[in-house]
């Protein structure tokens, strides 16, 4: 458990673009996260007003932090971690349900391949009852902060 | 049926592989041997590593983290290949 919550404490993210609430399982092949959506997140003013829905791009951004970061994290040599950056380079993903306010969101992942810093995994975003919002595959590699090209 | 590993059928190969990869701006049948994958033929650095698994998958061959980084152009590619299924 306290291994989970430290791949959590390596997390570049900060508030409001955070997406991580806790692990459930991780391990070398896959892992399983949650994110509550809270009711005041800042895209609902936009997204849409008076009718609040998780946009597409943000579904897939928790995926890929659960999915591909924590993994990726878990992945990397420990003395790396403090120093990641990840960047994400494709994502086939299918929406299927819509999520909203307080929805509990759990990302499934599992990994494909993780060869040449490069992590592919099939990802899952599921709500309450068991309810899919989307699934698809996404990939992103992880590159040192401190090489990062600007490009 | 001929099995043997030339050049050329290796050459033919990889670019069958490479082309899920290009963009349309590339033309399949211009690409010759000194085009770098990347410089040249556009391809987004990250598909570089899927470009080797299929490589690795078609070939039945093991390409090291070392090696990934000598496979710069098309004949790079295809002398990696030659050297690996020799």
């Amino acid at each position: 458990m306290s291994d989970y919550s430290d791949i959590i404490s390596f997390l570049p993210y900060k508030d409001p673009f955070h997406f991580v609430n806790e692990l459930i399982e991780l391990n070398d092949n896959q892992v399983v996260g949650r994110y509550r959506i809270k009711k005041n997140e800042y895209y609902f003013e936009g997204h849409f007003p008076g009718d609040p829905i998780v946009p597409g791009a943000i579904l897939g951004e928790i995926m890929a932090q659960i999915g591909l970061v924590c993994l990726g994290l878990h992945l990397s040599k420990p003395e790396e971690r403090a120093y990641v950056m990840p960047v994400f380079t494709s994502m086939s993903v299918d929406f299927l349900s819509f999520a909203k306010p307080d929805d509990l969101l759990t990302v499934y992942s599992e990994k494909i391949y993780f060869r040449f810093g490069k992590l592919k995994c099939r990802v899952s975003c599921k709500k309450e009852n068991d309810i899919e919002v989307a699934n698809g595959s996404m990939s992103g590699i992880i590159i040192n902060k401190t090489d990062r090209i600007e490009k | 049926m001929d099995m043997t590993i030339t050049q050329e059928n290796v050459k033919n190969d990889l670019i069958e592989i490479i082309k899920s990869y290009l963009s349309e701006e590339i033309v399949v049948s211009e690409i010759s041997e000194d085009n770098h994958l990347i410089n040249d033929l556009k391809i987004n650095s990250a598909h570089i590593v899927d470009i080797v698994l299929d490589i690795e998958d078609k070939f039945g061959i093991l390409i090291d983290d070392d090696a990934i980084g000598e496979m710069n152009t098309v004949q790079d590619s295809i002398d990696m290949v030659l050297k690996k299924a020799a």
